[in-house]
Protein backbone atom coordinates (compact mmCIF):
# COMPACT_ATOMS: atom_id res chain seq x y z
CA UNK A 1 0.00 0.00 0.00
CA UNK A 2 1.67 3.23 -1.08
CA UNK A 3 0.66 6.73 -0.17
CA UNK A 4 0.41 8.96 -3.24
CA UNK A 5 -0.58 12.49 -4.14
CA UNK A 6 -4.19 11.43 -4.59
CA UNK A 7 -4.27 10.03 -1.08
CA UNK A 8 -3.03 13.33 0.28
CA UNK A 9 -5.78 15.18 -1.58
CA UNK A 10 -8.46 12.90 -0.19
CA UNK A 11 -7.06 13.06 3.33
CA UNK A 12 -6.76 16.86 3.31
CA UNK A 13 -10.28 17.21 1.94
CA UNK A 14 -11.68 14.91 4.60
CA UNK A 15 -9.95 16.95 7.32
CA UNK A 16 -11.20 20.26 5.90
CA UNK A 17 -14.75 18.91 5.65
CA UNK A 18 -14.74 17.59 9.19
CA UNK A 19 -13.32 20.86 10.54
CA UNK A 20 -16.08 22.78 8.75
CA UNK A 21 -18.59 20.65 10.60
CA UNK A 22 -17.06 21.24 14.05
CA UNK A 23 -17.86 24.97 14.07
CA UNK A 24 -21.67 24.89 13.72
CA UNK A 25 -21.80 21.39 15.22
CA UNK A 26 -20.46 22.64 18.56
CA UNK A 27 -23.32 25.12 18.87
CA UNK A 28 -25.87 22.52 17.74
CA UNK A 29 -24.72 20.13 20.49
CA UNK A 30 -24.77 22.86 23.14
CA UNK A 31 -28.25 23.97 22.07
CA UNK A 32 -29.48 20.37 22.09
CA UNK A 33 -30.47 20.81 18.48
CA UNK A 34 -28.42 18.02 16.92
CA UNK A 35 -31.44 16.78 14.98
CA UNK A 36 -31.52 20.10 13.13
CA UNK A 37 -28.23 19.01 11.60
CA UNK A 38 -29.85 15.79 10.43
CA UNK A 39 -32.84 17.70 9.07
CA UNK A 40 -30.79 20.28 7.21
CA UNK A 41 -28.39 17.71 5.79
CA UNK A 42 -31.29 15.96 4.07
CA UNK A 43 -33.24 19.06 3.18
CA UNK A 44 -30.42 20.68 1.21
CA UNK A 45 -30.81 18.05 -1.51
CA UNK A 46 -33.52 19.77 -3.61
CA UNK A 47 -31.61 23.06 -3.48
CA UNK A 48 -28.45 21.26 -4.47
CA UNK A 49 -30.06 19.53 -7.44
CA UNK A 50 -31.87 22.67 -8.57
CA UNK A 51 -28.70 24.73 -8.46
CA UNK A 52 -26.84 22.00 -10.30
CA UNK A 53 -29.44 21.81 -13.04
CA UNK A 54 -29.46 25.58 -13.46
CA UNK A 55 -25.73 26.17 -13.40
CA UNK A 56 -24.72 22.85 -14.95
CA UNK A 57 -21.64 22.48 -12.78
CA UNK A 58 -20.90 21.12 -9.36
CA UNK A 59 -18.59 24.02 -8.57
CA UNK A 60 -19.23 27.57 -7.62
CA UNK A 61 -21.18 29.82 -5.37
CA UNK A 62 -24.50 29.03 -7.07
CA UNK A 63 -24.49 25.58 -5.56
CA UNK A 64 -23.71 26.89 -2.09
CA UNK A 65 -26.42 29.53 -2.39
CA UNK A 66 -28.99 26.96 -3.55
CA UNK A 67 -28.19 24.62 -0.70
CA UNK A 68 -28.02 27.35 1.91
CA UNK A 69 -31.41 28.67 0.88
CA UNK A 70 -33.04 25.26 1.15
CA UNK A 71 -31.34 24.89 4.54
CA UNK A 72 -32.94 28.12 5.67
CA UNK A 73 -36.25 27.08 4.12
CA UNK A 74 -36.36 23.97 6.30
CA UNK A 75 -35.67 26.08 9.41
CA UNK A 76 -38.42 28.55 8.55
CA UNK A 77 -40.90 25.77 7.74
CA UNK A 78 -40.17 24.01 11.05
CA UNK A 79 -40.70 27.24 13.01
CA UNK A 80 -43.89 27.93 11.06
CA UNK A 81 -45.38 24.48 11.72
CA UNK A 82 -44.44 24.72 15.36
CA UNK A 83 -45.62 28.24 16.15
CA UNK A 84 -48.54 28.81 13.78
CA UNK A 85 -49.91 25.34 13.12
CA UNK A 86 -49.00 24.13 16.65
CA UNK A 87 -47.38 20.92 15.49
CA UNK A 88 -45.11 19.29 18.07
CA UNK A 89 -41.46 20.25 17.65
CA UNK A 90 -39.98 16.85 16.75
CA UNK A 91 -42.95 16.01 14.54
CA UNK A 92 -42.44 19.29 12.67
CA UNK A 93 -38.78 18.44 12.04
CA UNK A 94 -39.66 14.92 10.87
CA UNK A 95 -42.37 16.15 8.50
CA UNK A 96 -40.41 18.94 6.89
CA UNK A 97 -37.06 17.35 6.18
CA UNK A 98 -38.35 14.04 4.87
CA UNK A 99 -40.65 15.97 2.54
CA UNK A 100 -37.83 18.10 1.15
CA UNK A 101 -35.50 15.11 0.88
CA UNK A 102 -38.19 13.22 -1.02
CA UNK A 103 -38.53 16.13 -3.45
CA UNK A 104 -34.76 15.97 -3.91
CA UNK A 105 -34.72 12.22 -4.49
CA UNK A 106 -37.43 12.50 -7.15
CA UNK A 107 -35.55 15.33 -8.84
CA UNK A 108 -32.41 13.19 -8.89
CA UNK A 109 -34.17 10.19 -10.43
CA UNK A 110 -36.00 12.37 -12.99
CA UNK A 111 -32.90 14.20 -14.14
CA UNK A 112 -30.35 11.47 -13.56
CA UNK A 113 -29.64 11.25 -17.29
CA UNK A 114 -28.82 14.95 -17.56
CA UNK A 115 -26.84 15.34 -14.42
CA UNK A 116 -23.86 13.56 -13.10
CA UNK A 117 -25.44 12.60 -9.76
CA UNK A 118 -27.21 9.46 -8.69
CA UNK A 119 -28.98 8.17 -5.60
CA UNK A 120 -25.98 6.28 -4.29
CA UNK A 121 -23.84 9.36 -4.24
CA UNK A 122 -26.67 11.29 -2.54
CA UNK A 123 -26.92 8.76 0.26
CA UNK A 124 -23.29 7.86 0.76
CA UNK A 125 -21.18 10.42 -1.08
CA UNK A 126 -17.86 9.48 -2.56
CA UNK A 127 -14.82 11.30 -1.40
CA UNK A 128 -12.55 8.91 -3.27
CA UNK A 129 -13.47 10.74 -6.51
CA UNK A 130 -12.08 14.00 -5.15
CA UNK A 131 -8.76 13.84 -7.10
CA UNK A 132 -10.54 13.45 -10.44
CA UNK A 133 -12.07 16.92 -10.34
CA UNK A 134 -9.19 19.37 -10.40
CA UNK A 135 -8.99 23.13 -10.73
CA UNK A 136 -5.43 24.31 -11.49
CA UNK A 137 -4.10 21.01 -10.22
CA UNK A 138 -5.92 21.15 -6.89
CA UNK A 139 -9.14 19.22 -6.21
CA UNK A 140 -12.23 21.42 -6.46
CA UNK A 141 -13.66 19.91 -3.26
CA UNK A 142 -10.55 20.80 -1.30
CA UNK A 143 -10.61 24.39 -2.55
CA UNK A 144 -14.28 24.82 -1.71
CA UNK A 145 -14.06 23.22 1.73
CA UNK A 146 -10.95 25.22 2.66
CA UNK A 147 -12.65 28.42 1.51
CA UNK A 148 -15.74 27.56 3.51
CA UNK A 149 -13.62 26.78 6.55
CA UNK A 150 -12.10 30.26 6.37
CA UNK A 151 -15.57 31.77 5.97
CA UNK A 152 -16.89 29.86 8.98
CA UNK A 153 -13.90 30.87 11.08
CA UNK A 154 -14.56 34.48 10.15
CA UNK A 155 -18.24 34.12 11.11
CA UNK A 156 -17.23 32.50 14.39
CA UNK A 157 -14.74 35.24 15.18
CA UNK A 158 -17.14 38.05 14.33
CA UNK A 159 -20.23 36.49 15.88
CA UNK A 160 -18.65 34.74 18.84
CA UNK A 161 -20.36 36.65 21.65
CA UNK A 162 -23.74 36.73 19.94
CA UNK A 163 -23.70 32.98 19.25
CA UNK A 164 -22.25 32.24 22.69
CA UNK A 165 -24.74 34.27 24.69
CA UNK A 166 -27.83 33.33 22.68
CA UNK A 167 -26.83 29.68 23.12
CA UNK A 168 -26.03 29.82 26.83
CA UNK A 169 -28.85 32.01 28.09
CA UNK A 170 -31.33 33.21 25.45
CA UNK A 171 -33.53 34.95 28.04
CA UNK A 172 -30.66 37.05 29.34
CA UNK A 173 -29.43 37.69 25.79
CA UNK A 174 -32.84 38.97 24.71
CA UNK A 175 -33.07 41.13 27.83
CA UNK A 176 -29.89 43.02 26.94
CA UNK A 177 -31.23 43.55 23.43
CA UNK A 178 -29.53 40.78 21.44
CA UNK A 179 -31.58 39.55 18.47
CA UNK A 180 -31.69 35.89 19.48
CA UNK A 181 -33.70 34.85 16.40
CA UNK A 182 -31.23 36.48 14.02
CA UNK A 183 -28.34 34.54 15.60
CA UNK A 184 -30.40 31.37 15.33
CA UNK A 185 -30.74 31.90 11.59
CA UNK A 186 -27.05 32.72 11.22
CA UNK A 187 -26.23 29.41 12.89
CA UNK A 188 -28.66 27.58 10.62
CA UNK A 189 -27.01 29.17 7.59
CA UNK A 190 -23.63 27.98 8.88
CA UNK A 191 -25.03 24.47 9.37
CA UNK A 192 -26.45 24.52 5.82
CA UNK A 193 -23.16 25.54 4.24
CA UNK A 194 -21.01 23.02 6.06
CA UNK A 195 -23.61 20.37 5.39
CA UNK A 196 -23.48 20.98 1.64
CA UNK A 197 -19.73 20.51 1.66
CA UNK A 198 -19.89 17.38 3.77
CA UNK A 199 -22.84 16.09 1.74
CA UNK A 200 -20.86 15.72 -1.44
CA UNK A 201 -18.05 13.94 0.36
CA UNK A 202 -19.84 11.64 2.75
CA UNK A 203 -23.51 11.74 1.76
CA UNK A 204 -26.66 12.75 3.60
CA UNK A 205 -26.60 10.00 6.19
CA UNK A 206 -23.12 10.45 7.61
CA UNK A 207 -23.10 14.26 7.73
CA UNK A 208 -24.71 14.10 11.13
CA UNK A 209 -21.79 12.06 12.52
CA UNK A 210 -19.38 14.77 11.38
CA UNK A 211 -21.56 17.54 12.84
CA UNK A 212 -22.31 15.96 16.19
CA UNK A 213 -19.57 13.41 16.92
CA UNK A 214 -16.42 15.49 17.51
CA UNK A 215 -18.23 18.28 19.44
CA UNK A 216 -20.11 15.78 21.61
CA UNK A 217 -16.81 14.03 22.39
CA UNK A 218 -15.14 17.36 23.16
CA UNK A 219 -18.01 18.33 25.47
CA UNK A 220 -17.05 15.43 27.75
CA UNK A 221 -13.73 17.07 28.63
CA UNK A 222 -14.17 20.79 28.04
CA UNK A 223 -14.28 23.35 30.79
CA UNK A 224 -14.66 26.35 28.50
CA UNK A 225 -16.10 26.97 25.05
CA UNK A 226 -12.81 27.84 23.25
CA UNK A 227 -11.38 24.56 24.57
CA UNK A 228 -14.38 22.70 23.22
CA UNK A 229 -13.71 24.08 19.73
CA UNK A 230 -10.02 23.13 19.86
CA UNK A 231 -10.65 19.68 21.26
CA UNK A 232 -13.49 19.09 18.79
CA UNK A 233 -11.16 20.05 15.94
CA UNK A 234 -8.50 17.68 17.25
CA UNK A 235 -10.99 14.80 17.43
CA UNK A 236 -12.20 15.65 13.91
CA UNK A 237 -8.67 15.48 12.48
CA UNK A 238 -7.73 12.31 14.38
CA UNK A 239 -10.94 10.61 13.21
CA UNK A 240 -10.39 11.74 9.62
CA UNK A 241 -6.83 10.43 9.49
CA UNK A 242 -7.56 7.16 11.29
CA UNK A 243 -10.73 6.67 9.25
CA UNK A 244 -8.87 7.24 6.02
CA UNK A 245 -6.23 4.62 6.81
CA UNK A 246 -8.92 2.20 7.91
CA UNK A 247 -10.66 2.76 4.56
CA UNK A 248 -7.42 2.08 2.71
CA UNK A 249 -6.80 -1.09 4.70
CA UNK A 250 -10.32 -2.39 4.21
CA UNK A 251 -10.76 -0.90 0.74
CA UNK A 252 -14.02 0.57 2.03
CA UNK A 253 -15.99 3.82 1.75
CA UNK A 254 -13.98 6.66 3.34
CA UNK A 255 -16.96 8.55 4.82
CA UNK A 256 -18.23 5.37 6.44
CA UNK A 257 -14.85 4.58 7.98
CA UNK A 258 -14.38 8.10 9.33
CA UNK A 259 -17.86 8.03 10.88
CA UNK A 260 -17.08 4.66 12.40
CA UNK A 261 -13.90 6.05 13.98
CA UNK A 262 -15.83 9.10 15.24
CA UNK A 263 -18.18 6.72 17.03
CA UNK A 264 -15.32 4.64 18.45
CA UNK A 265 -13.48 7.76 19.67
CA UNK A 266 -16.66 8.89 21.39
CA UNK A 267 -17.12 5.52 23.05
CA UNK A 268 -13.52 5.41 24.29
CA UNK A 269 -13.87 8.98 25.57
CA UNK A 270 -16.96 8.10 27.57
CA UNK A 271 -15.02 5.27 29.23
CA UNK A 272 -11.96 7.46 29.86
CA UNK A 273 -14.10 10.11 31.44
CA UNK A 274 -15.92 7.60 33.56
CA UNK A 275 -12.88 5.79 34.93
CA UNK A 276 -10.01 8.29 34.75
CA UNK A 277 -11.64 11.66 35.30
CA UNK A 278 -13.82 10.58 38.18
CA UNK A 279 -14.01 13.12 40.96
CA UNK B 1 -56.29 47.55 46.51
CA UNK B 2 -53.98 49.28 44.04
CA UNK B 3 -51.83 52.12 45.33
CA UNK B 4 -49.73 54.16 42.91
CA UNK B 5 -46.06 54.74 43.73
CA UNK B 6 -44.90 58.33 44.07
CA UNK B 7 -41.51 57.97 42.35
CA UNK B 8 -41.99 55.35 39.68
CA UNK B 9 -39.37 52.93 38.39
CA UNK B 10 -41.83 50.84 36.40
CA UNK B 11 -45.31 51.57 35.15
CA UNK B 12 -47.50 49.01 33.44
CA UNK B 13 -50.76 49.75 31.67
CA UNK B 14 -53.34 47.13 30.72
CA UNK B 15 -50.68 44.44 30.24
CA UNK B 16 -52.35 41.38 28.80
CA UNK B 17 -50.60 38.21 27.67
CA UNK B 18 -52.50 35.28 26.19
CA UNK B 19 -51.05 31.82 25.42
CA UNK B 20 -53.15 29.42 23.39
CA UNK B 21 -56.30 31.45 23.98
CA UNK B 22 -55.81 31.33 27.75
CA UNK B 23 -54.94 34.55 29.56
CA UNK B 24 -51.71 34.36 31.55
CA UNK B 25 -51.78 38.03 32.48
CA UNK B 26 -55.00 39.98 32.35
CA UNK B 27 -55.16 43.74 32.25
CA UNK B 28 -52.33 44.47 34.71
CA UNK B 29 -52.08 48.13 35.59
CA UNK B 30 -49.66 49.25 38.30
CA UNK B 31 -46.67 51.35 39.24
CA UNK B 32 -43.62 50.24 41.21
CA UNK B 33 -41.55 52.56 43.40
CA UNK B 34 -38.02 53.75 42.66
CA UNK B 35 -35.25 52.71 45.02
CA UNK B 36 -37.25 50.09 46.91
CA UNK B 37 -37.41 46.31 47.02
CA UNK B 38 -40.64 45.03 45.51
CA UNK B 39 -41.90 41.46 45.83
CA UNK B 40 -44.17 39.90 43.23
CA UNK B 41 -46.22 37.13 44.83
CA UNK B 42 -48.93 34.76 43.81
CA UNK B 43 -49.72 31.06 43.46
CA UNK B 44 -48.12 28.78 40.84
CA UNK B 45 -49.22 29.70 37.35
CA UNK B 46 -50.27 33.17 38.45
CA UNK B 47 -48.09 34.74 35.75
CA UNK B 48 -45.33 36.12 38.00
CA UNK B 49 -42.45 35.23 35.67
CA UNK B 50 -44.49 36.25 32.66
CA UNK B 51 -45.07 39.65 34.26
CA UNK B 52 -41.30 40.24 34.50
CA UNK B 53 -40.81 39.01 30.95
CA UNK B 54 -43.61 41.26 29.75
CA UNK B 55 -41.92 44.28 31.34
CA UNK B 56 -38.66 43.28 29.62
CA UNK B 57 -40.36 42.75 26.27
CA UNK B 58 -39.44 39.04 26.21
CA UNK B 59 -42.99 37.87 25.53
CA UNK B 60 -45.42 39.23 22.97
CA UNK B 61 -48.06 41.45 24.57
CA UNK B 62 -51.65 41.08 23.46
CA UNK B 63 -52.38 44.54 24.73
CA UNK B 64 -50.97 47.25 26.95
CA UNK B 65 -47.45 48.54 27.47
CA UNK B 66 -44.82 49.03 30.16
CA UNK B 67 -42.38 51.85 30.72
CA UNK B 68 -39.17 51.81 32.74
CA UNK B 69 -37.80 55.00 34.30
CA UNK B 70 -40.49 56.83 32.34
CA UNK B 71 -38.93 55.71 29.04
CA UNK B 72 -39.42 52.95 26.52
CA UNK B 73 -37.43 49.89 27.55
CA UNK B 74 -35.18 50.04 24.47
CA UNK B 75 -33.93 53.45 25.55
CA UNK B 76 -32.90 52.25 29.02
CA UNK B 77 -31.92 48.62 28.40
CA UNK B 78 -28.39 49.17 29.68
CA UNK B 79 -29.86 50.24 33.04
CA UNK B 80 -31.86 47.05 33.48
CA UNK B 81 -30.46 43.72 34.72
CA UNK B 82 -32.49 40.54 34.39
CA UNK B 83 -31.79 37.42 36.43
CA UNK B 84 -33.72 34.52 34.88
CA UNK B 85 -34.75 31.45 36.84
CA UNK B 86 -31.69 29.38 37.61
CA UNK B 87 -33.31 26.30 36.06
CA UNK B 88 -33.85 28.05 32.74
CA UNK B 89 -30.30 27.36 31.53
CA UNK B 90 -28.08 24.31 31.07
CA UNK B 91 -25.46 24.34 33.84
CA UNK B 92 -23.41 21.66 32.05
CA UNK B 93 -22.39 24.32 29.55
CA UNK B 94 -18.59 24.60 29.11
CA UNK B 95 -18.08 27.89 30.93
CA UNK B 96 -16.37 28.96 34.13
CA UNK B 97 -17.85 31.15 36.85
CA UNK B 98 -15.81 34.03 35.51
CA UNK B 99 -17.06 33.44 31.95
CA UNK B 100 -20.65 33.81 33.11
CA UNK B 101 -20.00 36.98 35.10
CA UNK B 102 -18.13 38.41 32.10
CA UNK B 103 -21.37 38.16 30.10
CA UNK B 104 -22.67 40.95 32.33
CA UNK B 105 -20.24 43.26 30.50
CA UNK B 106 -21.60 42.34 27.04
CA UNK B 107 -23.83 44.90 25.44
CA UNK B 108 -25.95 44.34 22.39
CA UNK B 109 -24.32 47.23 20.54
CA UNK B 110 -20.78 46.44 21.64
CA UNK B 111 -20.62 42.72 20.91
CA UNK B 112 -17.20 43.13 19.32
CA UNK B 113 -15.70 45.40 21.97
CA UNK B 114 -12.73 44.00 23.83
CA UNK B 115 -12.83 43.68 27.60
CA UNK B 116 -10.73 46.43 29.18
CA UNK B 117 -9.12 46.80 32.58
CA UNK B 118 -12.20 48.62 33.86
CA UNK B 119 -14.39 45.67 32.82
CA UNK B 120 -12.06 43.26 34.61
CA UNK B 121 -12.15 45.35 37.77
CA UNK B 122 -15.97 45.40 37.70
CA UNK B 123 -16.08 41.62 37.20
CA UNK B 124 -13.66 41.03 40.11
CA UNK B 125 -15.73 43.28 42.33
CA UNK B 126 -18.99 41.55 41.39
CA UNK B 127 -17.44 38.17 42.19
CA UNK B 128 -16.24 39.34 45.58
CA UNK B 129 -19.59 40.96 46.42
CA UNK B 130 -21.30 37.59 46.16
CA UNK B 131 -18.40 35.77 47.84
CA UNK B 132 -17.45 33.73 44.74
CA UNK B 133 -13.95 35.11 44.07
CA UNK B 134 -12.26 31.87 45.00
CA UNK B 135 -14.52 29.94 42.61
CA UNK B 136 -13.81 32.15 39.56
CA UNK B 137 -12.03 29.42 37.60
CA UNK B 138 -14.42 26.63 38.44
CA UNK B 139 -16.69 25.11 35.82
CA UNK B 140 -20.31 26.02 36.45
CA UNK B 141 -21.47 22.40 36.40
CA UNK B 142 -19.61 21.89 39.68
CA UNK B 143 -21.55 24.49 41.65
CA UNK B 144 -24.32 23.98 44.19
CA UNK B 145 -27.70 25.58 43.61
CA UNK B 146 -26.90 28.44 45.95
CA UNK B 147 -23.58 29.08 44.23
CA UNK B 148 -25.27 29.06 40.82
CA UNK B 149 -27.67 31.71 42.06
CA UNK B 150 -24.75 33.82 43.34
CA UNK B 151 -23.08 33.59 39.93
CA UNK B 152 -26.26 34.86 38.27
CA UNK B 153 -26.40 37.68 40.78
CA UNK B 154 -22.75 38.57 40.13
CA UNK B 155 -23.46 38.71 36.40
CA UNK B 156 -26.27 41.17 37.08
CA UNK B 157 -24.02 43.24 39.37
CA UNK B 158 -21.42 43.39 36.61
CA UNK B 159 -24.07 45.04 34.42
CA UNK B 160 -24.04 48.01 36.83
CA UNK B 161 -27.73 48.57 36.21
CA UNK B 162 -30.23 50.74 38.07
CA UNK B 163 -33.11 48.25 38.01
CA UNK B 164 -32.73 44.55 38.88
CA UNK B 165 -35.44 42.02 38.04
CA UNK B 166 -34.95 38.67 39.77
CA UNK B 167 -37.04 35.62 38.91
CA UNK B 168 -37.32 33.28 41.94
CA UNK B 169 -33.78 33.88 43.26
CA UNK B 170 -34.50 31.92 46.44
CA UNK B 171 -35.87 28.78 44.79
CA UNK B 172 -33.80 25.75 45.80
CA UNK B 173 -31.04 27.63 47.65
CA UNK B 174 -29.94 26.98 51.23
CA UNK B 175 -30.92 29.29 54.08
CA UNK B 176 -27.51 30.95 54.41
CA UNK B 177 -27.38 31.77 50.70
CA UNK B 178 -30.90 33.15 50.89
CA UNK B 179 -29.83 35.40 53.76
CA UNK B 180 -26.67 36.60 52.01
CA UNK B 181 -28.57 37.31 48.78
CA UNK B 182 -31.14 39.27 50.78
CA UNK B 183 -28.39 41.25 52.53
CA UNK B 184 -26.93 42.09 49.15
CA UNK B 185 -30.32 43.25 47.83
CA UNK B 186 -30.67 45.55 50.85
CA UNK B 187 -27.19 46.96 50.21
CA UNK B 188 -28.16 47.56 46.58
CA UNK B 189 -31.28 49.37 47.71
CA UNK B 190 -29.19 51.60 50.01
CA UNK B 191 -27.07 52.41 46.97
CA UNK B 192 -30.24 53.70 45.30
CA UNK B 193 -31.00 50.70 43.08
CA UNK B 194 -34.51 49.43 42.41
CA UNK B 195 -35.03 45.72 42.98
CA UNK B 196 -37.99 43.58 41.89
CA UNK B 197 -38.15 39.98 43.08
CA UNK B 198 -40.50 37.17 42.11
CA UNK B 199 -41.02 35.26 45.31
CA UNK B 200 -43.27 32.50 46.59
CA UNK B 201 -42.63 32.16 50.33
CA UNK B 202 -45.33 33.99 52.29
CA UNK B 203 -43.46 33.55 55.60
CA UNK B 204 -40.60 35.81 54.63
CA UNK B 205 -42.36 38.18 52.25
CA UNK B 206 -43.32 40.82 54.74
CA UNK B 207 -39.80 41.20 56.13
CA UNK B 208 -38.12 41.16 52.74
CA UNK B 209 -40.13 43.64 50.73
CA UNK B 210 -41.01 47.31 51.00
CA UNK B 211 -43.65 47.00 48.31
CA UNK B 212 -45.79 44.03 47.38
CA UNK B 213 -47.60 43.03 44.23
CA UNK B 214 -50.18 40.27 44.61
CA UNK B 215 -50.94 38.56 41.36
CA UNK B 216 -53.24 35.85 40.14
CA UNK B 217 -53.48 36.33 36.38
CA UNK B 218 -55.09 39.66 37.13
CA UNK B 219 -53.75 42.11 39.67
CA UNK B 220 -55.10 41.64 43.19
CA UNK B 221 -53.11 44.29 44.99
CA UNK B 222 -50.09 46.57 44.67
CA UNK B 223 -48.86 48.81 47.44
CA UNK B 224 -46.64 49.17 50.53
CA UNK B 225 -46.17 45.78 52.21
CA UNK B 226 -47.81 46.71 55.50
CA UNK B 227 -51.00 47.72 53.70
CA UNK B 228 -51.07 44.86 51.19
CA UNK B 229 -50.04 42.00 53.47
CA UNK B 230 -53.49 41.37 54.92
CA UNK B 231 -55.32 38.10 55.42
CA UNK B 232 -58.11 39.20 53.16
CA UNK B 233 -55.92 40.17 50.18
CA UNK B 234 -53.72 37.09 50.54
CA UNK B 235 -56.75 34.84 50.64
CA UNK B 236 -58.16 36.36 47.49
CA UNK B 237 -54.77 35.97 45.78
CA UNK B 238 -54.18 32.36 46.71
CA UNK B 239 -57.72 31.15 46.17
CA UNK B 240 -58.52 33.30 43.20
CA UNK B 241 -60.82 30.89 41.46
CA UNK B 242 -62.85 30.28 44.59
CA UNK B 243 -63.16 34.03 45.04
CA UNK B 244 -64.56 34.53 41.56
CA UNK B 245 -67.09 31.75 42.12
CA UNK B 246 -68.10 33.04 45.52
CA UNK B 247 -68.44 36.52 44.07
CA UNK B 248 -70.78 35.17 41.44
CA UNK B 249 -72.68 33.46 44.24
CA UNK B 250 -72.80 36.71 46.18
CA UNK B 251 -74.17 38.58 43.20
CA UNK B 252 -76.81 35.97 42.55
CA UNK B 253 -77.91 36.22 46.14
CA UNK B 254 -77.67 40.01 46.45
CA UNK B 255 -79.55 40.84 43.29
CA UNK B 256 -81.85 37.89 43.59
CA UNK B 257 -81.04 36.70 40.06
CA UNK B 258 -83.32 33.90 39.05
CA UNK B 259 -81.25 30.93 37.88
CA UNK B 260 -82.87 29.43 34.84
CA UNK B 261 -82.19 28.76 31.18
CA UNK B 262 -83.20 30.60 28.02
CA UNK B 263 -84.59 33.42 30.10
CA UNK B 264 -87.90 31.66 30.56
Amino acid sequence: MSFQVNDWWILLTTCAVSLCCVIPGTFLVLRRMAMYGDAISHAVLPGLVAAYLISGTKAGPGLLAGAASSGLLVTILIEFLQKKVKVQHDAAIGLVYTFLFAVGVIMVSQFAGMADIDQDCVLFGEIAFVPFDLIAGIPRQLLISTGLLLLLLLALWAGYRGLYLSTFDPGFAAAIGIQVIAWHYLLMAMVSLSTVIAFESVGAVLVIAFLVGPPATAALFSKRLPGMFLLGSLFAIVSSVAGYFLAMALDANVGGCVSLVIGVVFGISVLIRKYLFRE
Amino acid sequence: MIIQAKNQAIEAHNLTVIYNKKPVLWNIDFTLPLGEITGIMGPNGAGKSTLIKAILGLVALDSGYARVFDKKLDEVRDKVAYIPQRQSIDWDFPATVRDVVTMGRFQSKGLFKRMGNEDRRIIDEALSQVGMSSYAGRQISQLSGGQQQRVFLARALAQQAELYLLDEPFAGVDASTEQSIMDLLVRMKRAGKTVVVVHHDLQTARHYFDWLVLLNTSLVASGPSEQVFTDELLRSTYSGKLTVLSRVGDQLRDRNFPVRENGK
